[in-house]
């Protein structure tokens, strides 16, 4: 019979080989699910691995994707790193589009170009806001972060739809629930003609250095991540677990509420009930499966980008479901998971 | 009168879905594993039990499907979570992303779908009672069930010998394996009955209380009952009451919508997830009312021999 023996130490190799590992398993699973449901696996494949990366324009799409999970992620790392489980950054995403958008509304012919710099602080803070009702409940009641940051959500959702289905809604809109089109001068710069790659991106990859000195490289963010690894020690040196909690959600917080900015300034222009697209969510798996490292979430967030086209292109190309998307990003979260017990268990046979 | 006793009906149907899901979760933290993909199971078994019933036409059969489905989630979640050590917030939250997906993408045949009509139930004599009748005597017998589900969990856990080493493999794993018990296969049994009462208050919703299904038709009522399992620090009468509690609170909305109040319908629709938010608070505040009946080894990983 297979038995799990401890390591005497973790083993770096595993660290880095189980999110392979568990893409692999993934991908075989997606095989045979392909294959149940009678589609040609390779035709599966090319659509979810090969056609989001065949053409400029399909990367620049991917990199779209990409944005939002890799910001939002990036404030997850934080979270996870000094073990604070914000799930609800879906909710914190929402409540900086609206923040951002109510901006927005405001703007008119007379607004500078200075006005995007605003609509993206009003989406940090927007987000900021909302994780700080988590923390606040969590430091001075105690109450559980889990469960109120996802209760959270909802409430963000329902406070979007009221807004778009009420006072905001576009009274020259037929009475569709949306809010006019923003003002060309508050849309998001883009990077170049012909794609809808917008400077998110390089607020992204800035992020990614960011998180790396801090995390890596400055005292603060050795003290923020102890309270995670081993919070006797952290109480022993005297690292503040309240002081974490905080920095933790305000900078998830933030991070998701700029992501919700970039989107409704970005790509979507304007706000309505579909804004909320599950990339709070998402991001928990780009976190874990980028190994809560800067540089790892940027493969993680590519991949899961490549998740969300192939899905969409699943349903035009293949007649699936656009919801397969979900399918295989609770997969890889789950494989990835039973993966990670080989960085500290070895797989022995014993009879 | 008869819409007071509407409301109460509507309160105690709302609260059964919530009460048997949360006696499920109680069960698994009882023995020291919170289980994250609540929701998750819901979706996937009220998908299999409206399936169930759509192809057979039997609402047993419906409740037998959704049961099976929790149990097997649930059973996956166990067996990554006991034997392979992993942690059991992700592998909770990986369950519920993995369920709403996957119960989206292999509902989209079902949406249109119907279920066939359903008697209505009424206790004889007892349903004739004027305003108790309506109120308490016209239900699903799912609704008794849950009353007697409750019942039998505290007879279960603070009468029989089973019970006792249930909650002491909660408080005590390790002090549990010294002396004999199997502690993996325990918890993986009552991960497994949690599941598949989850399984059963999900295929009671989308068969019996919307009987439809829709996409992540749940809408939080799974992390609304892991939140009850706090709320009711941890005692099954308590959760029940903690479930009716929460079911008035969804009533409500329809009952202000009914009365003419001029509140916009989406904080209405708000009120359950608030009322969760501010009740956790207040249980919260005071780590005493916490501790005295919460497991000791919850969330805690258990490796024997270590």
């Amino acid at each position: 019979m297979f038995k799990l023996e401890a390591r005497p130490q973790p083993s770096p190799v595993w660290s880095y080989a189980s999110p392979l590992l568990a893409l692999v398993i993934t991908v075989c699973i997606g095989v045979l699910l392909f294959v149940a449901l009678g589609k040609d696996p390779v035709r599966g494949l090319q659509v979810f691995f090969w056609e989001p990366i065949k053409s400029g324009y399909a990367l620049s799409e991917l990199m779209v994707k990409a944005t939002p999970l890799l910001i939002i992620a990036l404030g997850l790392a934080v979270c996870f790193r000094s073990n604070v489980w914000n799930i609800g950054a879906e909710g914190q995403f929402v409540m900086g589009a609206v923040a951002a958008g109510g901006v927005a509304l405001l703007a008119d012919a007379s607004s500078g170009p200075s006005i995007v710099v605003v609509v993206m602080l009003a989406g940090v803070l927007g987000g900021m806001a909302w994780a700080s009702v988590t923390a606040l409940l969590r430091d001075r009641f105690n109450a559980n972060e889990i469960l109120v940051s996802l209760m959270l959500v909802y409430v963000a959702i329902q406070f979007l739809n009221f807004l778009v289905y009420g006072p905001w809604k576009d009274p020259m809109g037929f009475n569709f629930p949306q809010t006019k089109t923003f003002e060309a001068v508050t849309k998001i710069p883009r990077l170049m003609e012909g794609s809808r790659v917008n400077i998110g991106l390089l607020l992204a990859l800035a992020g990614v250095g960011a998180l790396w000195v801090y995390l890596f490289r400055t005292y603060s963010g050795f003290a923020q991540q102890v309270g995670g690894l081993a919070p006797a020690a952290a109480l022993y040196a005297g690292f503040s677990s309240r002081k974490a909690l905080w920095v933790a959600l305000l900078t998830s917080g933030g991070a998701a509420g700029l992501a919700g900015a970039l989107e409704v300034a970005g790509p979507i222009g304007q706000l309505t009930p579909y804004v909320p697209a599950g990339y709070g969510f998402a991001a928990i798996i780009v976190a874990f499966v980028g190994r809560l490292h800067p540089v790892g979430m940027v493969f993680s967030a590519i991949l899961m980008s490549m998740f969300y086209i192939g899905g969409e292109l699943a349903q035009s190309r293949l007649g699936l479901p656009k919801s397969i998307t979900g399918v295989f990003q609770g997969l890889l979260l789950f494989t990835l998971l039973a993966c990670d017990t080989l960085i500290a268990y070895r797989l022995t046979w014993k009879r | 009168m008869d819409a007071y006793a509407l409301l109460i009906a509507a309160t105690l149907n709302a609260g059964t879905v919530l009460a048997i899901a949360s006696l499920g979760l109680l069960i698994n933290e009882k023995v020291g594993i919170v289980n994250l993909g609540a929701e998750g199971m819901m979706l996937c078994a009220a998908l299999a039990g409206f399936a169930t019933v759509v192809h057979t036409g039997s609402h047993l059969l419906g409740f037998a499907a959704g049961m099976a489905a929790g149990a097997l989630m649930a059973a996956v979640f166990g067996v990554l979570v006991i034997w392979l050590n992993t942690n059991q917030y992700a592998t909770g939250l990986a369950l519920s992303l993995f369920g709403g997906g996957f119960s989206a993408f292999a509902g989209t045949g079902y949406v249109q779908a119907r279920l066939p009509e359903q008697a209505t139930w009424a206790i004889p004599v007892l349903a004739d009672i004027p305003l108790l009748g309506p109120a308490l005597f016209r239900h699903h017998p799912m609704v008794y069930v849950a009353v007697a589900l409750t019942v039998g969990l505290i007879w279960f856990l603070y009468r029989t010998r089973t019970g006792l080493v249930l909650r002491s493999v909660g408080e005590s794993p390790e002090s549990a394996h010294a002396l004999g018990y199997p502690v993996r296969r325990i918890r993986l049994v009552a991960v497994m009955v949690g599941g598949a009462l989850c399984g059963l208050a999900g295929a009671y919703v989308s068969t019996v209380y919307t009987p439809l299904w829709v996409e992540g038709m749940i809408a939080g009522k799974g992390w609304i009952a892991l939140a009850l399992t706090t709320f009711a620090t941890w005692r099954p009468a308590r959760v029940l009451l903690g479930a009716y509690l929460f079911g008035g609170v969804t009533m409500l909305q329809f009952h202000f919508q009914g009365a003419g109040f001029n509140i916009p319908s989406q904080f209405l629709t708000m009120m359950p997830y608030v009322a969760t938010v501010v009740v956790l608070a207040l249980i919260s505040r005071n780590p005493a009312w916490i501790r005295v009946n919460m497991p000791s080894s919850i969330g805690k990983p258990f490796y024997p021999g270590s």
